[in-house]
């Protein structure tokens, strides 16, 4: 079967139109995990299939596509939903964070602040925050809709008791809009903040689970905490090594088999950018500036 | 102690069916707040079943059940909605089982599981929590260097120490009890007993305590209930109940004791 | 000097390609071609078929030859295709009672109407290699009957005339269909037995099989098995009554099980079912086993059984949705990783040095090995400054 068999993004009229009702409801709902009937795609579930949905359900022929799995565009997944979408949709894609419409992800959020107009598609594999706490859905829906978040906070007190610390560092929980708990899907809780009252809108898919959740532009995304141990992102000691960048998520390399390794931006367009303007860490090359630049997919 | 006060919960009629067979049948009291109620009887006449339908665990087959709420206005217990129930559940009543694995979190720590209820009803502050729990533990006489320990570590007395801790934090003004002293030795129960009868007093807690063992009954509560085949068939207030018991029945189980 | 790695689009083409030259395999030994799985490999075919929830054995032999004969990889192309298609509405109940049996047994009755059939089962075969399948066969035509089979009526039918098995509910609406609505729980019994007929085999199988060993026991008899054709019809509105769209081979399962009853209603056996596409017979047993003990609850039983637990069975019985979720672990993680190694590190220098402080003080009176802690305090500065 050929790629022109197949509906423009995919799916068909119907069920985007279905998958749209949900984005909608979980918009008018923030934080709220809305039930869908999750496709069958041609990728495998936990692959992004939910992402993938949202993504072709909100796609027009004038978007400018970007997708990133762990910070980058060329990772192997991205790499394969990108040429999906060009394939299946024939859009524009990119890799520059600034020039895309919608944005795919898999575990973070750009370092370049997100604008209006934009919308962040993130994949998620376990929609539900309480889900290690209490693997029941008919007992977690309930502790939703009634906001019964206490068990939440042991789950914190216990890490600080074991700990000193609270010890978890990705799909930290959030409270959205003072309601609902939502977990932010695995993104290091590095990327909390930057959900806080974004100008962007943001889309969560969970296709195996079957659940759409939505954070609207500007709206309060608050890391829980206590407040004499108050939410701290992780920190890095120093700047990237290619482009020198401070406050940023950076990945650690390892070189060799003896302790060497580097640290270098997760977000390759933010960093290619920033060579690109001249920025220079202590283990970049000083040539590789030009071909540093975008790469046009 | 009763007072000229409104009942805190005022039971009418309660009947409690399983398909033919009566679990409790046609119960009216009242109890007032500070009061501490002993629900006495033999295996299978139905205590357990009473204290889970007052306590909303399980629904009655007829009559009704109102509970004083804190703002002072009686409410039909089984017109409250879930949430409102489940508030109550957590922080207006406490509920002490016989098995403190039911009560309990087993994979929590000490801490946790005494906090969990101050975090349920809003309390953010790691410090307070853990000063708060650190003097629960004391009242209940387990040693602060335990707190961080889960309840697997401990022993049944201990566990069942904890329970009480994790149930009275919250400043419940009710708190349910079923054999709250049964499945321990001799010694460990006469203790627990102890601290359960200071705690009651200091707190000003009202109590329904469902007890086989007219010794429990006759050391933490001022009134008791004698049931039978599902039925109270005789209540006073208790000392007055075990020496001079009217009924029949009653003479027997008082007498069996005393034997 | 370090440049990141790049190139993931053609190690993708690259790796597609190698993957094309493997599956062909040795190009001197001639092509397999899909009719040849469709006729020779027909339960390969039939499974994929059954959790591919699509019955098409073109679609589903040339899915076995892609897959590499990977079946779950095949049921998983089967489903992706199944998406594709329109859904044109919902076909009149197929009367498995008026099959045209290849094969039908019961264990609950030595003999019985219609009689007791084996057909082509492995059933008393000797499970030993057969040397001559290495080259080509000629097998013996089969054995014909003499005279047409005798209509077959369903056990359950024969125990049900004398109120001996409670009766299948009433035909209600038209059942729920899990790929067009979200699952939620608790799922009726036509989203469970949905959701089992699609499920994996293999888990089914090990469910089943837990019953039996005592975890939510049902006293299962098998009443019957059958397989056979029967005819798919659909309603035409427009002609106001049910036309005839083709023909299926199934597989169905009904035990027999435990009765139920109490003072008032007289003691009944209960139901358990089992229906798939093709001959599968061990997944349509296992099937009628798990749904059974799914009917726990309903049924007023003891639960608390894996195999009783609907939360538990329906949402880990699809084997598509497993091997995607196991298989995820092998992408890439290592941003969520770093996470972890940065807290890992601090909370390892922080109990290091708070124990270099309290040794530090227990120390104090023994100048001798103060050497040791100021050296052990110098790898965690390194290790900090890293
Ligand atoms: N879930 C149930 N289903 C059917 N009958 C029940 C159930 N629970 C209790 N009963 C019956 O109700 C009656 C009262 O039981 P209940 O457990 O209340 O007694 P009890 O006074 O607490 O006894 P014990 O001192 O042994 O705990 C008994 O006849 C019992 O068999
Ligand atoms: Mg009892």
């Amino acid at each position: 079967m050929t790629a022109a068999a197949y509906n423009f993004a995919y799916l068909d009229e119907q069920t985007k139109r279905m998958i749209r009702r949900a984005i909608l409801k979980a918009i008018a709902i923030p934080g709220y995990q809305v039930p869908f009937a999750s496709r069958e795609m041609p990728m495998p579930y936990g692959w992004g299939t939910g992402g993938v949905q949202v993504t072709a359900s909100i796609l027009g022929r004038d978007d400018v596509l970007k997708v990133i799995d762990q910070g980058s565009d060329d990772t192997t997944n991205a790499v394969s939903i990108r040429k999906f979408f060009q394939k299946t949709a024939g859009v524009a894609t990119t890799t520059a964070t600034a020039e895309a419409t919608v944005i795919q992800t898999r575990h973070r959020i750009p370092e370049t602040p997100l604008q209006a107009g934009q919308v962040l598609v993130y994949q998620v594999p376990i929609p539900e925050p309480l889900r290690f706490l209490e693997p029941r859905e008919t007992e977690t829906r309930k502790m939703h809709a009634l906001a019964e978040y206490g068990l939440m906070h042991v789950k914190l007190y216990e890490d600080i008791a074991r700990h000193g610390h609270i010890a978890t560092t990705y799909a930290y929980p959030v409270m959205v809009a003072g309601r609902y708990l939502m977990d932010p899907s695995p993104t290091p809780k590095f990327d909390n903040p930057k959900m806080h009252r974004s100008a962007a809108l943001q889309l969560f898919g969970a296709g195996r689970e079957k659940r759409i959740y939505a954070v609207p532009p500007h709206t309060e995304v608050v890391s829980l905490d206590f407040e004499d141990h108050p939410f701290e992102v992780n920190r890095f000691e120093q700047p990237c090594a290619l482009c020198g960048a401070e406050g940023v998520y950076l990945d650690e390399v390892v070189l060799d088999d003896r302790g060497g390794r580097m640290f270098v931006c997760s977000d390759t367009d933010h960093c290619e950018t920033r060579q690109a303007a001249g920025h220079r860490g202590t283990m970049a090359s000083p040539i590789a500036a030009g071909e540093g630049g975008r790469r046009a997919d | 102690m009763p007072t000229d006060e409104a009942p805190l919960l005022m039971a009418r009629g309660v009947t409690k069916l399983y398909g033919h067979r009566i679990g409790c049948q046609d119960v009216t009291f009242d109890l007032h707040a500070g009061e501490v109620l002993a629900v006495v009887g033999e295996s299978g006449s139905g205590k357990s079943t009473l204290l889970s339908v007052l306590s909303t665990r399980a629904e009655p087959s007829a009559g009704r059940i109102e509970y004083r709420m804190r703002d002072g206005v009686a409410r039909d217990l089984f017109r409250l909605n879930e949430a409102e129930r489940r508030l109550l559940l957590r922080t207006d009543w406490g509920f002490v089982h016989q098995d403190p694995r039911e009560g309990l979190r087993m994979g929590i720590s000490a801490g946790g599981n005494v906090g969990e209820r101050l975090m349920a009803v809003g309390e953010r502050h790691y410090g307070r929590i853990r000063e708060t729990a650190i003097d629960w533990l004391g009242r209940v006489e387990i040693d602060e260097s335990r707190i961080d320990d889960t309840p697997r570590a401990y022993s049944g007395g201990m566990r069942q120490r904890l329970q009480i801790a994790r149930n009275l934090v919250t400043a419940p003004r009710l708190v349910f009890m079923d054999e709250p002293t049964g499945g321990l030795d001799v010694s460990v129960q006469a203790r627990l007993l102890d601290l359960l009868r200071g705690l009651v007093a200091d707190l000003g807690l009202a109590a329904i305590v469902v007890t086989h063992d007219l010794a429990v009954a006759r050391l933490l509560s001022h009134r008791i209930m004698v049931m039978r085949h599902g039925r109270v068939i005789e209540t006073g207030l208790t000392d007055q109940v075990l020496d001079d018991p009217r009924e029949p029945y009653t003479q027997l189980l008082v007498a069996s004791v005393l034997t | 000097m370090y440049v990141a790695v790049k190139g993931g689009e053609r190690a993708i083409d690259n790796a597609h390609r190698l993957l094309a030259h493997e599956r062909r395999g040795d190009p001197a030994i001639a092509e397999i071609a899909p009719e040849q799985i469709a006729g020779q490999l027909t339960l390969a075919v039939d499974r994929v078929m059954a959790e591919g929830s699509l019955y098409d054995p073109e679609i589903a032999a040339i899915a076995i030859k892609q897959a590499r004969g990977d079946l779950i990889e095949a049921i998983f192309l089967v489903r992706a295709y199944r998406t594709t298609l329109p859904r044109f509405g919902c076909s009149q109940p197929v009367d498995t009672g008026a099959m045209q049996v290849v094969r039908r047994v019961s264990a609950t009755y030595k003999d019985l109407p219609g009689g007791q059939v084996l057909g082509p089962t492995f059933d008393y075969t000797h499970r030993l290699i057969d040397f001559d399948l290495a080259g080509t066969t000629t097998p013996a035509a089969p054995a014909e009957a003499a005279a047409p089979l005798d209509p077959a009526p369903h056990v359950t039918a024969l125990l049900d005339g004398e109120g001996l098995i409670e009766s299948n509910p009433d035909r209600a609406a038209e059942p729920g269909d899990l790929t067009r609505e979200p699952l939620a729980f608790p799922a009726g019994r036509d989203l469970r037995l949905q959701a089992l007929a699609r499920g994996d085999e293999g888990f089914l199988l090990a469910l089943g099989y837990s019953t039996q060993r005592g975890y939510g026991r049902t006293h299962a008899f098998a009443g019957e098995i059958r397989i056979g054709d029967v005819e798919v019809e659909v309603f035409a509105e427009e002609l106001g009554f049910a036309v005839p769209l083709g023909r299926l081979r199934v597989t169905e399962c009904e035990m027999v099980n435990q009765f139920k009853g109490s003072a008032t209603v007289p003691p009944q056996f209960t139901r358990g079912y089992g229906l798939t596409f093709g001959q599968l017979e061990r997944k349509a047993m296992s099937m009628a086993l798990v749904d059974r003990a799914l009917r726990a609850e309903d049924l007023g039983e003891e639960t608390g059984s894996p195999a009783q637990d609907q939360e538990f069975v329906l949402s880990h019985v699809d084997n598509v949705q497993a091997t995607g979720f196991v298989e995820h672990l092998k992408l890439p993680h290592y941003v969520d990783f770093q996470a972890e190694l940065g807290l890992v590190r601090q909370m390892r220098r922080e109990q290091a040095a708070a124990q270099t402080e309290a040794d530090g003080r227990a120390e104090a009176d023994k100048p001798a090995e103060a050497d040791d802690l100021a050296a052990t305090a110098a790898t965690l500065d390194r290790e900090a400054a890293e």
